[in-house]
């Protein structure tokens, strides 16, 4: 094997073809400054999983202040004074350290973690191989990208220590708050997003170039597996719903640095006093360019989950997956339409009537596309001979939580009813049934289904499936609460958990008080903390079964150990640079299982026709 | 065998592109969701902006002209240098490359020369309710608006109301005579250059443009690399040679576009 993966002496001139590592490189080229497509997805894995459990964290350290306001936090409390000092007296939280812990989880959690971890190592890792492509279109670019992406998080780490703190002012950053708190920590946030941005372009560009210009011979756009067209789609996302958010994080630091007046109306008044400003900006514009990315970035975080999802169950039902073609067409078409849908995140901005109704009929039509996606999914399951193995117990659980997580999302669609639910804990709920159980899920259920093609050992079954129920139980013990809390009308920026809300019902001896939470809502907080607690204790088994299973997993028997029909389990394990000693011939659609006289229930795309 | 790097340089049957030729289109098209965002600005900004208060004739037309014309004709030189590599004509290339950095040098020059021209006019508040208006010619050594001390010497003129300053394509505005003044600081209220800060068609303005004369500077030094040590390739392999020349030459076109866009929006509008 060895001796024909060894790359022909370069050609006098050929030097410059994007992987020119041709003889052993060295640790730093292997591993810190690699072209290889796999290296670097495994790179964005281990930093995006690195800032998921560090996103993790902030929520603890606010679950805590939610729950027991002004309290110390056991244990990490007088680390956290040491470490931030004033913020956080005598190891509690103050409530400016809440807003940033807040303002970070969600920027961390969104553009630090899901982001890199769904679209750029899954795509990395798998999308090249799955097309049958030597690499990436440009390597080069996508060595790039990732280093972008550490410069963005390291600076975005950086400003937790800065005088003042990290930004304050949410994870959407509304101006004029946003401009108007007096410290650096949003200076830090909008340059650590333009690089986060530039990263995030620079991968776009690079796997639709892929997708493109690298399809192996016979590889037709509807042989294509459905997570490739998943990651086209998210790509298109990136591309073109981004660079809004960047023009708008140039502008709103054109406001915090040269003092402009973009999103600062006049007459605006800072703590009593009329600002020494222009004015004329309009805050509004902040609101409509932050969710032209803002909406598109959710389908972003999205679509990527339901292409793991898919390749996990075609897999383990062992037949094809019903409604490919509507698969494909309603990706494209959430993909059109997560376009114009952005508005329905402000209808409490005065936008007005119309508007509002346009933006409340396309989120009700984007709809459909989804639920025919879950739909064909769900069907998918019908008659199979489901292989319970821990990546399908991740996928088939994708499916009621993203299904929760929609569909709780429709009240929020209609302007009515969201008058009511508009930024309280039911938003959160929503949003967070879609993202955690939803696509969280389906990236462990993706982590446990291609790391063996990676390492060659499985991870281990046993522990998985503690991993899986543990994170199943409590997520929802974690999450399901907050809905009702929300329809209380629990705010969700509260530094102290809405606890002098409730302290207005006690001391009037009722819940007559508009606002005013009862002690029923209140007790919530207790057991979301130590829901998220033990949430956490889950994920231990996982990450230790991670790095034990690098050395002493069970040993894959073969380079297609599902016994799955895709092209990335048809190479060897791992893949050599150059991922396919000859390029593949397809033949076929992507899941040819179970076909009636075929010698196994799995035909790969590249087996040639008899 | 080993799989060859397929279409760095033949384009793909079906896609009839190189794989760098893709990308570039691809990163235009995110080029053009980044400035289409901040001219949805600029349309936001003037519709909310205070009847009588969007500023008009701020800029100097007769610059603006010649800088456009400066930078359609770089991408006529970009054009001609892309052809001469395509027809092997080594020399012809480099003398036309040669004009397209000079020319993105002078048009960045010209729009320096413009940004200086805002950052030593200032808009002056008066005591007396009126505002000068005009070009900083001298300040007194003892100048000192907070301690009411000394004097500034300015070339424009006074007039009554603020509006009067925003739309010098006026018959009046034009008719106005300009002259030096001389204005003690006692009798300031509040004295501002024509920076981003002094109104959001500032802020829009030095945004785009300055975001545009980035992507003048980018591509100047990308043509310089490939006009000077970039060449190697030339030697060994000139038609990707050629294909890199295409590449930055459609980006240059971009920027071109880009600023036809920006000089009526700005200027004339």
């Amino acid at each position: 094997m060895e001796a024909t993966l060894q790359h022909p002496a370069p050609k006098p001139g050929h030097e410059a073809h994007g992987h020119e590592d041709h003889h052993d490189p060295g640790f730093w080229r292997t591993y810190i400054f690699s072209t290889d497509h796999k290296v670097i997805g495994v790179q964005y894995a281990l930093g995006s999983l690195s800032f998921l459990l560090f996103g993790f964290f902030l929520m603890l350290l606010m679950r805590w202040q939610i729950s027991k306001p002004g309290v110390p936090v056991p244990v990490i409390g007088p680390l956290l004074e040491k470490a931030l000092g004033s913020a956080a007296p005598h190891g509690a939280l103050s409530p400016d350290l809440y807003n940033s812990f807040g303002a970070m989880h969600g920027t961390i959690m969104v553009f630090l973690a899901i982001v890199p971890l769904a679209f750029a190592a899954f795509s990395n890792v798998v999308l090249p191989l799955q097309i049958g492509a030597p690499d990436m279109a440009f390597p080069r670019v996508n060595m790039a990208s990732f280093q972008a992406y550490v410069v963005g998080g390291v600076i975005m780490l950086a400003s937790f220590f800065i005088p003042g703190g990290a930004a304050q002012a949410g994870w959407t950053s509304y101006s004029p708050l946003a401009t108007a708190i007096p410290t650096d920590g949003q200076t830090f946030w909008i340059i650590g997003m333009v690089f986060i941005i530039t990263s995030s372009l620079l991968s776009a560009v690079n796997f639709i170039a892929t997708i493109i210009q690298l399809r192996a011979p016979g590889m037709t756009w509807m042989r294509l597996p459905f997570f490739v067209w998943a990651q086209f789609v998210t790509s298109f996302l990136l591309l073109l719903a981004f660079p809004p958010l960047e023009a708008a994080a140039v502008m709103q630091l054109m406001d915090k640095v040269a003092h402009t007046s973009f999103f600062l109306p006049t007459g605006l008044a800072i703590g009593g006093q009329l600002a020494n400003i222009s004015g004329g900006g309009s805050p509004l514009l902040w609101q409509h360019l932050f969710w032209f990315l803002g909406h598109p970035e959710v389908y972003v975080l999205i679509l990527p989950a339901m292409g793991i999802v898919c390749e996990i169950i075609a897999n383990n039902t062992r037949k094809p997956i019903w409604g490919y073609k509507s698969l494909v067409y309603s990706v494209l078409a959430i993909g059109f339409l997560s376009f114009i849908v952005w508005a329905h995140h402000m209808y409490l901005t005065g936008m007005g009537t119309k508007v509002a109704v346009f933006f409340q009929a396309t989120t009700m039509i984007i709809s459909i596309p989804s639920v025919i996606i879950l739909t064909c999914l769900f069907i998918s399951l019908w008659g199979g001979s489901i292989r319970f193995n821990t990546p399908m117990l991740f996928a088939l659980a994708f499916l009621p939580m993203f299904g929760i997580g929609g569909l709780t999302g429709l009240p929020l669609g209609f302007n009515i009813s969201d008058v009511h639910l508009h930024d309280t804990y039911y938003v959160i709920a929503h949003f967070h049934y879609v993202v955690a159980p939803g696509t969280i899920f389906a990236l462990f259920a993706g982590i446990y289904y291609w790391l063996p093609k990676l390492t060659g050992r499985k991870l281990n079954e046993f522990w998985g499936r503690v991993h899986f129920w543990g994170s199943l139980i409590f997520m929802n013990i974690v999450f399901m609460p907050m809905f009702a809390q929300g329809m209380a009308g629990m705010l969700r920026r509260m530094a102290d958990g809405g606890a002098n809300y409730s302290a207005a019902v006690n001391a009037k001896g009722g819940a007559e008080v508009i606002g005013g939470l009862s002690s029923n809502i209140m007790e919530m907080h207790t057991w979301i903390l130590w829901g998220a607690c033990i949430l956490g204790l889950a994920q231990i088994p996982f990450i230790i079964n991670l790095f034990w299973s690098l050395k002493h997993g069970e040993k894959v028997e073969s380079d297609n150990p599902w016994q799955a029909t895709t092209l990335e389990w048809q190479t060897a394990t791992p893949p050599p640079h150059g991922n396919f000693p000859e390029a593949p011939h397809v033949y076929r659609g992507p899941y040819e299982y179970s076909v009636p006289g075929h010698a196994t229930d799995f035909t790969p795309q590249d087996e040639p026709p008899k | 065998m080993v799989m060859d790097f397929p279409y760095i340089v033949e384009p793909r049957r079906d896609s009839g592109l190189y794989n760098a030729k893709l990308g570039i289109w691809l990163f235009l098209a995110s080029e053009v969701m980044l400035f289409g965002a901040l001219f949805s600005a600029y349309v936001l900004l003037r519709v909310g902006a205070e009847p009588g208060m969007w500023p008009h004739g701020w800029l100097n037309i007769p610059i603006g002209t010649a800088n456009t014309v400066v930078l359609i004709t770089s991408s006529i030189t970009t054009v001609l240098a892309w052809v001469s590599c395509k027809l092997r004509q080594y020399g012809r290339f480099k003398f036309f490359h040669a004009c397209t950095i000079l020319l993105a040098l002078t048009f960045v020059c010209i729009k320096s020369f413009e940004y200086h021209d805002k950052f030593t006019h200032y808009e002056i508040a008066l005591a007396n309710g009126k505002f000068a208006d005009g070009h900083l010619m001298e300040k007194s050594k003892d100048f000192d608006l907070e301690k009411k001390t000394g004097s500034v010497t300015i070339h424009g003129y006074e007039v009554e109301q603020r509006t009067e300053l925003m739309d010098l394509h006026s018959p009046e505005a034009r008719r106005r005579p300009r002259e030096e003044i001389t204005l003690p600081a006692a009798e300031i209220k509040k004295m501002e250059r024509y920076g981003p800060w002094h109104h959001t068609y500032l802020a829009i303005y030095f945004t785009l443009t300055g975001l545009h004369a980035l992507h003048v500077v980018c591509g100047a030094v990308v043509i310089g690399f490939l006009w000077g040590p970039g060449t190697r390739m030339w030697r060994t392999e000139p038609e990707r040679f050629t294909n890199r020349i295409e590449v930055s030459g459609l980006f240059w076109h971009f920027v071109d576009l880009v600023w036809i866009f920006l000089f009526p929006v700005l200027y004339l509008l």
